[in-house]
């Protein structure tokens, strides 16, 4: 059952990722001056440069032509050499994942946790005042813009106090770069991504419980003499915590936009990072991969989150 | 015989049809009015509003005076309530300004956002079939790009304007829309009052313009006042990064970007435009949530 299910999603993601190879095929040379766009606006290169380069890039050929090389390329990992240094952009890349994951995880991690327990207060004292500031305190963290959030907290918390690092992965020079010292750069990022996701964990929580607790097996429960802990654990929760399962893939492309906000105020060497940077350069070949490549996670961590889901509730395979 | 009964059925119907649909909008205005955070949010967009449109004439100094025998003065020193920036600017007649063009493309891709989505949804739910599949496959395609890399990506190769950042951010942020329209659409398509309209012989556009659109305008209205929220914000970052609103114009996200490099000699001046930008976004994001519950009531009951 399971292994058809994975084999229909997969079948269903194809499509989905020759869509997003197509969006940004076609975003790369609607972009005014195309992929030589860099050496145009270059005094120094002449116009018979341009084409030489053209020629040797091969975007004189067809539009399909191009596009199939650029998707096999793709495939085959080879995302071309940065327009600055020459570097493989793979390497890049490849380079800063683990930083990303590490402050994503532990943002997911802190939401989870921090928004479950929020959520599920909420909802079992549903208009008492810890929910009625739970709620608001949720929808003013939401409107917070995050980089000024960030900003506020390198002011107050590292050059007010002085209690943490005012950015980076790791502290430069001697004793620099142990597991603490890297913790230490951490937390600060981590936390404001966390916040935010907090806040729309406890919502999501909050709202799924409050739609089980009034379903009518849950009364039924009640009624036949059932201990609340039980109910609570056996009916509401495990109920409970479907939709948020669906809810941890479909959140992911905003947790990936929040995580390059954190990385570009705590200078996190991350993804984020590389994208920004990669833009003050118009580094096209990095932007490019950068985009392909989050969108592809982006699309994987669905259909994880859709995998569990169907290993947890048997009723999503059948769809 | 058969004629007769039915004139004063008409007559009757007629005024008695108008003060339902009076009565409706005076429900969800009733509802709107319990729900004190969505008040506080559309007094705060009213005043914000109203600051931001008669700017020229509240604002203490012209927006651009420089004054280099006053640069750097702290929160409330003489004649500066907000204090100064670098180059002796005033903080609150900055703010004022900044507002109109913060504003304006957080409205102006809110419409965009609107228009795109309502079309795709529409197109969607009415032809139905491969164009329907073709549609939200393609909604699913822009779902899966994290939005602020798709934003700056846009951003970073266009030249940037009010109109280029307004565009950008609205056609980023259509999906939701396209959803919720096709989703009231197909929903509503099914339902016995149009099933009824139909047996009495409406048009199709007639159906989709007096029964269809009225029925289904709440979730887009609610979506529409919280993606004003959303580009105030996506706005306020890509013109923080330096890819949006250009200098001399300047935005809440503008002057952020600016206070930036005097952070620890002049801090309010990161301060106040971010406290503005969390207020706006805050405010449309409080009437979003109490025009969800003004508008359906059996959400908030549960």
């Amino acid at each position: 059952m399971i292994a058809e299910f994975l084999v229909r999603r997969l079948l269903q993601m194809v499509p989905l990722l020759i869509g997003v190879s197509v969006l940004g095929f076609a975003m790369m040379h609607l972009a005014p001056g195309g992929p030589t766009a860099l050496y145009t606006m270059n005094p120094n290169v002449t116009a018979e440069d341009v084409e030489r380069i053209k020629e040797a890039w091969g975007l004189n050929d067809p539009l399909h032509v191009q596009y199939l090389r650029w998707v096999g390329n793709m495939f085959s990992g080879n995302f071309g050499n940065s327009f600055r240094g020459g570097a493989e952009v793979r390497g890049l890349i490849i380079e800063r994942i683990p930083a990303t994951l590490q402050l994503m995880g532990t943002a997911y991690l802190i939401a989870v946790v921090l928004g479950f327990f929020i959520g599920t207060l909420g909802a079992f004292r549903q208009y008492s005042v810890f929910d009625y500031l739970a709620t608001t305190g949720a929808l003013i963290t939401l409107s917070i813009p995050t980089f000024w959030f960030g900003l506020m907290v390198i002011f107050i918390f590292a050059e007010q106090l002085g209690w943490i690092p005012s950015g980076g992965t790791r502290s430069l020079g001697s004793g620099g770069g142990g597991l603490l010292d890297q913790l230490h750069h951490l937390v600060a990022p981590a936390f404001v991504l966390g916040l935010v996701l907090t806040a729309q964990w406890s919502r999501y929580f909050r709202t799924s419980l409050l739609e089980t607790k009034n379903q009518e097996y849950v009364r039924t429960a009640h009624a036949k003499g059932l201990a609340s802990s039980e109910v609570l654990r056996y009916h509401i929760l495990r109920n409970a915590i479907l939709p948020i399962i669906a809810l941890a893939g479909v959140q992911l492309p905003a947790v990936f936009s929040g995580a390059l906000v954190a990385e570009s105020i705590f200078g996190w060497a991350g993804m984020g990072r590389l994208f920004l940077d990669a833009l003050t350069y118009r580094d096209y070949p990095v932007l490019m991969a950068m985009l392909m490549i989050t969108a592809f996670l982006v699309v994987i961590g669905n259909l994880l989150a859709d995998v569990a889901l169907a290993i947890v509730d048997p009723r999503v395979r059948a769809v | 015989m058969a004629a007769t009964p039915a004139a004063p059925t008409a007559t009757l119907s007629m005024p008695a049809r108008m003060s339902r649909q009076e009565s409706i909008a005076g429900q969800i205005w009733r509802r709107f009015r319990q729900h004190r955070m969505a008040m506080f949010g559309l007094i705060t967009i009213i005043v914000l509003f109203l600051a931001s449109l008669f700017a020229p004439a509240i604002a203490p100094y012209d927006p651009d005076q420089v004054n280099p025998l006053a640069r750097h003065q702290p929160p409330f020193s003489a004649g500066h309530l907000l204090g100064t920036d670098e180059i002796g600017r005033d903080v609150l007649s900055r703010l004022l300004f900044a507002g109109r063009v913060s504003l304006t493309v957080g409205f102006a891709a809110m419409l965009v956002t609107i228009i795109v989505g309502s079309l795709v949804g529409l197109c969607s739910a009415y032809y139905g079939g491969k164009i329907d599949v073709l549609l939200m496959r393609l909604t699913d395609v822009f779902l899966s790009f994290p939005t602020i890399y798709l934003l700056l990506v846009l951003a970073a190769f266009v030249r940037p304007s009010v109109l280029s950042i307004t565009l950008i951010v609205g056609f980023t942020a259509w999906m939701e829309v396209a959803r919720i329209v096709r989703a009231q659409f197909l929903t509503l398509k099914e339902q016995e009052f149009v099933t009824a309209a139909r047996a009495m012989g409406s048009t199709a556009p007639r159906i989709m313009l007096r029964e269809l659109l009225p029925n289904g305008v709440g979730p887009i209205i609610v979506a529409a006042t919280l993606q004003v929220a959303a580009a105030i914000l996506a706005e306020s970052y890509i013109s923080f990064l330096g890819y949006g609103i250009q200098p001399p114009q300047a935005s809440w996200g503008i002057m952020l970007n600016n206070a930036q490099e005097f952070f620890t000699r002049a801090p309010w001046l990161a301060v106040f435009p971010g406290v503005a930008i969390t207020l706006a976004v805050l405010a449309f994001n409080f009437v979003g949530d109490g025009l969800r519950d003004a508008f359906d009531p059996r959400q908030r009951m549960r």
